[in-house]
């Protein structure tokens, strides 16, 4: 329960009382985590004092390898060692055939959507590869702050799609995280610069990182960030400039396109090394050595030459800028300033550009890589409830409209982009048939009109529909999006009430069974007792609830309660804390699960109350 | 409990009339978002967390409505005439027909044009003005409005309908140039 949430102002939780949570930056090159504390967000390092993670994964017989020692045998051992699967998470094997970069890894042939990657230690799901990589994080976090964590923020790209947030978050629960939010990378960068302390204003922020660009335009007032627009393209960023430059040194050095995976590897590489040494130098000479049949290559890569291969790529996130603008119906000169986000804005060309767009000076004053983490541990430290309600409200949009398939393979929209979230919509459709008992509904999401050019993301059916004339049966279909961006979908048969309900599960994730499976298998590979944690999590849970409650009734249970509630109240409450002393999870659970059912009406009643006290806040003005 | 049953005049505290205070508008829905918003329940009971969810759809919705001046017209009508107001009926103003079809014939054109995107201007500038003069059409009638004010008033928002749509293209159209610069 949240009641703390609106205790009154100046009555923070006592410093014990502080639940310990996370923000996480899960990136395509790197990762980070960051916390809150003693009112500071900042980065955590590692034991060697190194901040990032590289997103990098290495499956050898004996063990799995994370971090810095993964990435540095990538050259040598480049199957079992898989990096970038940010770009590979919640897409089917299609959509990464589609992604025209060719993968220096072996996919299972197996007759799943899911693309699993062949490892010496077993085919692995992307899913289960940034799991790890979040595991590591969340325990870097825990032995700092000594204690578990009560809940992390993880950052995706503002365009990741459904079946990309929704993979983000089961790889957390892989991890066995409870995820307090998904937050979208720009805003978390808003929040770090802290921008909106302005009075008024608009900024927007170019998040270009390892594999993903995202632009977003907010408007800033006193503690709220309102995302006015989003645009961008989730496969894209600092990876495709590596790409364009390698390309460059195959053609120089006659290399052909069927060289090994470790050549490509290598080669990558020494893109990367000249794209990063070329944000400060004008030239950088290029040795290779170990190239097929024994070969080396020697040469030199200016500015000017890698300025004109990387344009293109950079002209495409200029051509998204601008449709974001026009979707946020501004004009360039409108937006104060740019805040810069992504290690690849380190590229001279790219802050060139995207300043020319705005007319202003690109902001850069806090390190690019770090930004995000830090956004989201303010973040999360707000939504554990360490932080007063009134200090700050994200107000964000979905990136991709979504819809559904109508006659003609043709796609209605329901759900346009930009809409702000959470967000519940509905749309009233009807038979085509006489006598039609069922009926076939396609959820889809993009911009395009025709559904081949949309993505698929869930199919469902009604059925038990009463027999009727075409026509005459109304079926309402509702769309909701929660706060993290995801989707459920139902349908109802109106006049009969027959309903049908999807939580939209994109094709080609992992199914709930699946991810279950895998978290009793890696808890029992660490050797961790599965019921002892069952225990441990439900008495946590318990504990959260009855101190909150506390909380609240010490706020307003006077005024809120009469005396025969009050009872009813500290009854189910004493209940709970009683059972919460025992050995029994499940018992655990259903008294938690009592308390709030007998708190219903004092949940109401308060939810009322904030309201009541908002509203009264704002008539202070005059009524027109 | 928020009160799905009131109108979203009510809702923010605001006179039911067409002409609304923006920004008075704007900081009313902050204030309700900051007491609803599912971030204020992230660490609730689902229960609570399904209310707030629903509140918080609701008063963006009743945001967006308000907000944007067809969307705001359309609602207002309905509530005026009991929700019996579906504008699927096309204005017969010939005069405003024949325009609509000169911008759109002038779109169709404009790859054809010296500078495209400043023909796609041009004709956004255009679209730009009818709908402000629409609203302000609609700001005068939609104040108080008699039976026959509301009727005008219909007429007002079929064509507000048309400018829209047309806007849609345009814009479409600007943005497919973009891609292709």
């Amino acid at each position: 329960m949240a009641f703390l949430q609106i205790s009154e102002p100046g009555q923070a939780a006592a410093p014990h009382q502080q639940r310990l949570a996370a923000g996480i930056d899960l990136g395509t090159t790197n990762s980070l985590v960051a916390v809150v504390r003693n009112g500071t967000a900042d980065t955590l390092p590692d034991e060697q004092g190194r901040h990032l993670l590289p997103s990098v994964v290495r499956y050898t017989e004996e063990a799995v390898i994370v971090g810095e020692e993964a990435k540095s045998a990538a050259v040598d051992d480049p199957l079992s060692t898989v990096a970038s699967v940010k770009r590979l998470i919640g897409r089917g094997l299609n959509d990464i055939a589609r992604l025209g970069a060719r993968l220096p890894y072996e996919f299972a042939q197996e007759d799943t959507a899911v693309p699993r990657i062949r490892t010496r230690r077993g085919d692995v799901s992307p899913v289960e590869v940034s799991a790890e990589i979040l595991g590591v994080l969340a325990t870097r976090a825990e032995s700092v702050l000594g204690g578990d964590l009560s809940g992390v923020v993880i950052t995706v790209p503002a365009y990741f799609d459904e079946a990309q947030r929704q993979a983000t978050k089961d790889a957390a629960r892989l991890a066995g995280l409870e995820v307090l939010r998904l937050l979208n990378e720009p805003t978390a960068a808003a929040l770090a610069y802290g921008l909106d302390k302005d009075v008024d204003g608009i900024h927007a922020v170019y998040d270009l990182g390892g594999g993903t660009f995202d632009i977003s335009i907010l408007h800033l007032r006193r503690g709220v960030f309102e995302v006015l627009a989003t645009g961008g393209d989730s496969a894209l960023g600092g990876d495709d400039l590596d790409r364009v430059v390698a390309r460059w040194i195959m053609e120089q050095a006659g290399i052909e396109d069927d060289a090994s995976h470790a050549v490509q590897r290598r080669l990558l590489g020494a893109a990367c090394a000249a794209k990063e040494a070329l944000s400060t130098a004008d030239r950088v000479p290029l040795h290779l050595l170990d190239l097929p049949n024994g070969a080396q290559w020697e040469g030199a890569l200016d500015r000017a030459t890698f300025d004109r291969l990387i344009d293109p790529l950079i002209s495409k996130t200029v051509a998204a800028c601008r449709r974001c603008l026009r979707d946020a119906a501004l004009k360039p000169a409108e937006v104060k300033d740019v805040v810069m986000v992504g290690g690849s804005t380190r590229v001279p060309r790219v802050r060139e550009r995207v300043g020319e767009l705005f007319g202003t000076v690109p902001l850069v004053d806090i390190d690019p890589d770090r930004v995000v983490a830090i956004g989201a541990a303010l973040q999360a430290d707000v939504l554990v409830g360490n932080k007063g309600a009134d200090e700050m409200l994200l107000l964000d949009v979905i990136p991709l409209s979504l819809g559904l398939e109508t006659m003609g393979g043709l796609v209605e929209k329901i759900v346009p982009r930009n809409t702000t979230i959470p967000v519940a919509r509905a749309q009233e459709f009807t038979t085509f048939k006489d006598g039609q008992t069922a009926m076939a509904l396609h959820v889809l999401q993009g911009e395009r009109e025709l559904v081949s050019d949309c993505r698929s993301l869930a199919r469902f059916e009604l059925r038990g529909i009463p027999p009727m004339v075409a026509g005459a049966a109304r079926i309402l279909v509702s769309f909701e999006v929660d706060a993290d961006g995801l989707l459920s979908v139902t349908a109802l048969e109106k006049s009969s009430g027959v309903k049908a309900q999807v939580e939209v599960k994109p094709s080609y994730g992992l199914t709930d069974a699946e991810i279950e499976r895998m978290l009793r298998d890696s808890m029992a590979n660490a050797g961790e007792d599965i019921e002892a944690r069952r225990l441990r999590e439900q008495q946590v849970e318990a504990r959260r609830t009855g101190e909150a409650l506390r909380a609240a009734l010490a706020a307003d249970g006077d005024a809120l309660l009469d005396a025969s509630e009050r009872r009813r109240v500290e009854d189910a409450l004493a209940h709970l804390e009683l059972t919460a002393g025992g050995e029994d999870p499940d018992a655990i659970k259903l008294a938690t699960q009592e308390l709030e059912k007998t708190c219903g009406f004092y949940v109401e009643r308060r939810m009322n109350r904030g309201i009541r006290a908002a509203m009264a806040g704002q008539k202070v003005e005059e009524f027109e | 409990m928020l009160d799905f049953s009131q109108n979203y005049f009510a809702l923010f505290g605001l006179p039911m009339r067409y002409r609304v205070n923006g920004s008075l508008l704007a900081d009313r829905y902050r204030a309700l978002q900051g007491t609803l918003h599912p971030d204020r329940f992230a660490a609730a009971g689902d229960r609570e967390k399904r209310l707030s969810l629903q509140a918080s759809a609701h008063v963006n919705h009743a945001y967006q409505t308000l907000r944007d001046p067809l969307e705001r017209a359309l609602y207002l009508v309905s509530l005026h005439l009991d929700g019996s107001a579906d504008e699927k009926q096309a204005t017969r103003d010939m005069g405003f027909l024949m325009e609509q079809m000169e911008l759109r014939e002038a779109l169709s054109g404009v790859k054809d044009q010296p500078d495209p995107h400043v023909a796609v201007g041009e004709v956004l500038d255009r679209l730009s003005g009818q709908a402000d003069a629409l609203v302000q059409g609609l700001e005068d009638l939609l104040d108080e409005p008699s039976a026959q004010d509301l009727e005008a008033a219909r007429e007002l928002v079929r064509k507000l309908q048309f400018v829209s749509k047309c806007r849609v293209e345009a814009e479409n159209l600007e943005a497919e140039l973009d891609d292709l610069s």
